[in-house]
Parts: structure tokens; sequence; C-alpha cells
């Protein structure tokens, strides 16, 4: 591990020797310097998630999150459209906007000498401004305001955005991907999500990549899981026959489902480090119809369409970097990274408009028993990571091993569909990580 | 029958906090009545447990699920094992009503799990929702308040 030494530092060979055919380095999950370099150039030439729309929907509304470790606060600006800002004051520094959100009215003001803003960063004015005359401000930084983030883009009211200037634009980047926000959207009966249900925040002692590479790792479930969803199996069987079966238990059993299960619901791996498991069944495609919902979706849509977008029941979709998205049960995780060896987890849960709360009661539900930090789950998993993160740092091995079902003509191939337990999805996050590690080293 | 008395509600408490810290899970979940819920909110003064996530809200079945997964073969994360400790200020009767035989006693905690070197405290206030079954006082909801319901934590994986 280095922090002082120059390892990796301009060095995008020695970056790309980290990720091997089948195996990656445990640099690239334990080393400080590549984390930082992460942030630099990965979190930067990428497409990051930043909010939801919804979050912000009357002018002046804010909220404050990270881009990587880049503060930012995201801003309904005056004429309608969704601001990134950096989260500092061209004057000192300070932090300009404090709660995590809130109306700023027309403009920010920074709490430390009251400079203030438009909601697009621009300088707006300053207390005793003649201070500033013939001192040559107009050419300093400041007089540019707060640094607005350059590339937006809001796509179904998702909004994401890029740091750096140049790299891919939004539609290179995401693809075919962009089908997973469509189907969770689509299947509001009004195409339209609002944020909904609070969010659970979860720290993680490990790499923010532990994170990804679990969202396609379909042979964890029923080994890691054993404990919490196997004894809810168990539990449950011990009830009196004919008890109707409860939603918790709904959630949690099909965890249990065997290897052929994963193996054949199927992985699709697209370009760019996205992926998603559950191709053609999933571990959300057997819960109970919601009264009254599907006669709302054949309404809306007609039923040939409404059939469409309900059985497309697609498990865990990755958007890379760090972001993980469940349509059927509208949700979606994000995992903000802190350090190497520190991340946040936020799970976010979604009302699809116009439909019935029993959907997101489903919705909040499934957050709290599979992603709180009280989660029987989330213990399984949580333990895992943290034990990685500390085994990685042996000296007796050096590479975790991510070969499963490689095909050295994988390379080659975009959008392909394979079996459900194939790692090409943690090969291709960690192709592409490569790749933007370095386009802009 | 004698009358449920001040007493035998702070009592009442102070005795499940002793049976948590003493892991005597299975004895914990006769204390509930069987639509008993436990209930730990997400968001300061949080009213609907439905359509807003908490951190905890479980009924009978999902507490059993806890209990007998903290003693499994196969639960890594309780290899090895937490450890609690609840230190309670004096429980306060909110409200008791011997006709109807409902009865809400609140206490402000300091609860700490630990597990191996690592040590974790926490600080709230639990509302225990208590009725008298057959001359013997129940859970019906116990809902615990942390102070900081919506920072973010590491595992917590015991009871508080």
């Amino acid at each position: 591990m280095s922090t002082s030494t120059n390892t990796y530092r301009g060095k995008p060979d020695a970056i790309r020797a980290l990720v091997r055919d089948t195996e990656v380095h445990k640099d690239a999950y334990i080393d400080q310097e590549v984390f930082e370099l992460e942030m630099e150039h990965l979190f930067a030439n990428t497409w990051v998630y930043v909010g939801h729309a919804s979050q912000v929907p009357n002018k002046g509304d804010y909220y404050t999150t990270t881009v990587g470790t880049e503060d930012v606060v995201m801003v309904r600006h005056s004429d309608n459209s969704v601001r990134v800002l950096y989260n500092r004051c061209p004057h000192k520094g300070v932090k300009v906007a404090g709660e995590v959100c809130g109306n700023t009215g027309k403009f920010f003001r920074c709490p430390y000498h009251a400079w203030t803003f438009k909601t697009d960063g621009s300088l707006l004015a300053i207390p005793l401004k003649k201070g500033y005359e013939n001192t040559g401000f107009e050419s300093c930084e400041a007089s540019h305001g707060m640094a607005p983030v350059p590339n937006v883009h809001v796509y179904r009211d998702f909004v994401f955005c890029r740091l750096n200037p140049g790299g891919p634009s939004f539609e290179e980047f995401f693809g075919e991907s962009l089908s997973t926000l469509d189907n969770m959207v689509d299947r509001s009966p009004e195409g339209k999500l609002e944020v909904a249900g609070g969010v659970l925040r979860y720290m993680h002692n490990c790499n923010w990549k532990m994170l990804v590479d679990n969202q396609t790792d379909t042979c964890h479930p029923m080994v890691a899981h054993e404990s919490s969803a196997g004894t809810a199996v168990k539990v449950w069987n011990e009830a009196p026959e004919g008890t109707p079966k409860p939603m918790a238990v709904e959630q949690f059993a099909p965890f249990m489902s065997p290897y052929e299960f994963f193996e054949g619901m199927g992985i699709r791996v697209w370009e760019n480090g996205h992926g998603h498991t559950g191709v053609s069944n999933s571990i959300h495609a057997a819960y109970s119809p919601v009264p009254g919902y599907w006669e709302q979706m054949v309404a809306a849509y007609g039923e040939e369409r409404a059939k469409q977008i309900l059985g497309d029941t697609r498990h865990n979709t990755v958007y890379f970097p760090n972001i993980m998205v469940k349509g059927p049960i509208q949700t979606l995780r994000l995992f903000k990274p802190i350090a190497a060896d520190k991340t946040l987890v936020e799970s976010w849960t979604f009302r699809l408009v116009g439909a019935p709360d029993l959907l997101l009661e489903r919705t909040t539900m499934y957050n709290r028993l599979i992603n709180a930090p009280t989660s029987v789950v989330g213990h399984d998993d949580l333990e895992m990571y943290e034990r990685a993160q500390q085994g990685l740092h042996s000296r007796g091995r050096d590479w975790i091993n991510i070969a499963r079902l490689y095909d050295p003509a994988e390379k080659e191939q975009k959008n392909v569909v394979t079996n459900g337990t194939n790692e090409m999805q943690m090969r291709q996050q960690m192709r592409a990580w490569a790749q933007f590690m370095t386009e802009s080293m | 029958m004698t009358a449920i008395t001040e007493k035998n509600l702070i009592d009442f408490v102070y005795a499940e906090a002793r049976i948590l810290d003493e892991q005597r899970f299975e004895d914990w979940l006769t204390l509930f009545t069987e639509d008993a819920y436990y209930w730990m909110p997400l968001a300061h003064d949080q009213q609907d447990p439905r359509l807003h996530t908490s951190l905890m809200y479980e009924d009978k079945l999902l507490l059993r699920v806890r209990i007998e997964r903290l003693t499994g073969q196969r639960t890594f994360s309780q290899q090895p094992k937490s450890r609690s400790h609840h230190l309670l200020q004096a429980p306060t009767v909110e409200s008791s009503d011997a006709g109807t035989g409902e009865h809400v006693v609140r206490t402000a905690f300091l609860y700490t799990e630990t597990r191996l070197d690592a040590q974790t405290t926490y600080a709230g206030w639990s509302t225990h929702h208590l009725v008298e079954v057959e001359g013997t006082l129940k859970i019906r909801l116990k809902r615990v308040d942390l102070v900081n319901c919506d920072a973010a934590f590491g595992n917590i994986q015991l009871f508080m």
C-alpha cells in the first residue's frame, strides 16, 4: 500500500497492469493512492449519478451530495433546469449550502461573508464591492462565482454529471443500459417516479468496488445469506399450514434459490461496465400481485405493453461506476466512495406515481429488510466485505480471481447475454475501470 | 388480580433490558404479544412505519428469524459474537389505564454494542406500549428512537 509513494500517479501502464483478463490486483481495492486516482480520473471521466429531479421540484430547491469525493449541490435554477455546482465558495472555500436539502430562494448566500450567487453559480453580489475596485478582481477565479459542473444530463428525472469537460457523451456512455431506468419509470402508470420513503445510510469499512462487484455476484446469496434468508425460510416452514405467506418471507425466500436458478436467469453485459442480472427470471419475479395495479397499467399502456413492462423483472443493474438499480422493486443504491477502505452506501426508494400505496410499502419493506444497517442480509454481506478488505492486505496472495466462465473472445463482444453465474460483468467493470482511469492520465 | 402499579411497569422495563444483555432471546420473545411490533424509526418523529422506511419494523415472525439467526452455525457476522449493554435512565410512566390495561412507559437510554475490539454507543429513547394479558404485562409495541436515527451506521446486530 502506498500513500506517500508514487507507484501509480502518472503511470497509466501501472494502472492497466492491475487488471488482467481474469484477475485484479489487490491494490485496486486497498491502495489509497489508487483510490485518489479513482477520484481524480475514474469519477471525473464517467457519468456519475447525482440525484433525482423530484428532490428539487421547485425553483431554488437544492440537495447536497458528493460525486466521487467532490462536494456538490444539485439545484433547480430559475429557468427550471437542474444545475450541479461545486459546493465551495470562491472566496474562502466555505461549503455554501449546508443542509442536506432545502430551498435557497433566488440565490445562494455564503454564511461567512455574505457573497451571493445565482443558482447557476454566477456571482451576484459582494458586500463592500468597491474594496475590489482596481484590484484585478475581474481576472480572479473568484469573480466567476461557484464553479458549475459543466456536463449535467437529466434522463427521465435521473440526474447524472461528468466532472471532466471531455469524454463520452451521456448516450455513448450508457447505451442500451438505459432500458433499466426506462423500465423502472414505465412501471408508473403516469410514467413518473418520485423519491419517497427516506434514505437508508449504511457505513461500510470496505472499498466501494466490493459493493459493485457484489451486485452481480450470483454465487453468494445461497451461501452468505443462508443465515438470514435461510433462517427466514426455516421459520416460515414452521408456521401452521394455511397461514398466508407474509410479504417479508416473499422477499427473503428467493435469496435461497439454488445455483441453477441463478445460472438460468442470465446476465446481460453491456459496454462501459454496465450490466444486469435477471434477464429471463429473477428473485423479484414471483411477488404477489398488488390489487388494482394491473388495471391501472392496462389503462395507461394497453395490455400488451403493460405485460411487457411488468414482465421485465430484472434483478440488479449496475450503472458503472457506482450505482445499482432494481426496477421491479424501485430502489437505487449509491456506493459513495470515502477512502480506499470506507464507503457510504445510500439506499433510495421511489414511489411509482399514480400506483397503489402498497407498492411503495413493499419497496420500503425491501429496503429495510435488505439494505439497512439493522438488516440481517446487510450484516451477512458487510461481514464478507470487511473480511475481504482485511484479508486482501495479506502477503500470501496478491490477486482477486474473477475467472468464472471466462471466454477469451468476450472482449470483442458487445451487449452479451450469458450464464447468470458468469463473472464477465465483473471483468467488464474492471476493463472499463482501467480505461476510464487512464484516459485522462 | 392485583392492579398494575407504577413500580411494576418500571421494573418490567429494567427486566427487559437485562434479559437482552444476558442474551436470553427466547425469553425476551415471550415478553411480546402475538401481534407485537418492534419499531426503530429512520426519521425523527416518524409517524408512518409503512410508507416510510424504518431501521426496523418487525413483527414476531421477523424477530424470531433474527433470534434464530444469531445462534446459527453459518451466521458469520456473529463469529465472534456481539454483546450489548443497556444503561437506562429511570423510566417514566406516560400513561396508564387500569380499565383497558394499557400502559405507556418512556425510557432514555445509552446502549452499547460490542464485537471483539469494536465498541459503539448509541443514545435514544425507548417507548414501551404494554398491555395486560391474563394478569401479565406484555409488549405490544416497543419503539426505539435513536437521537441520530438518520445517521450512517455500521452493523447494528442486537436489540436496543
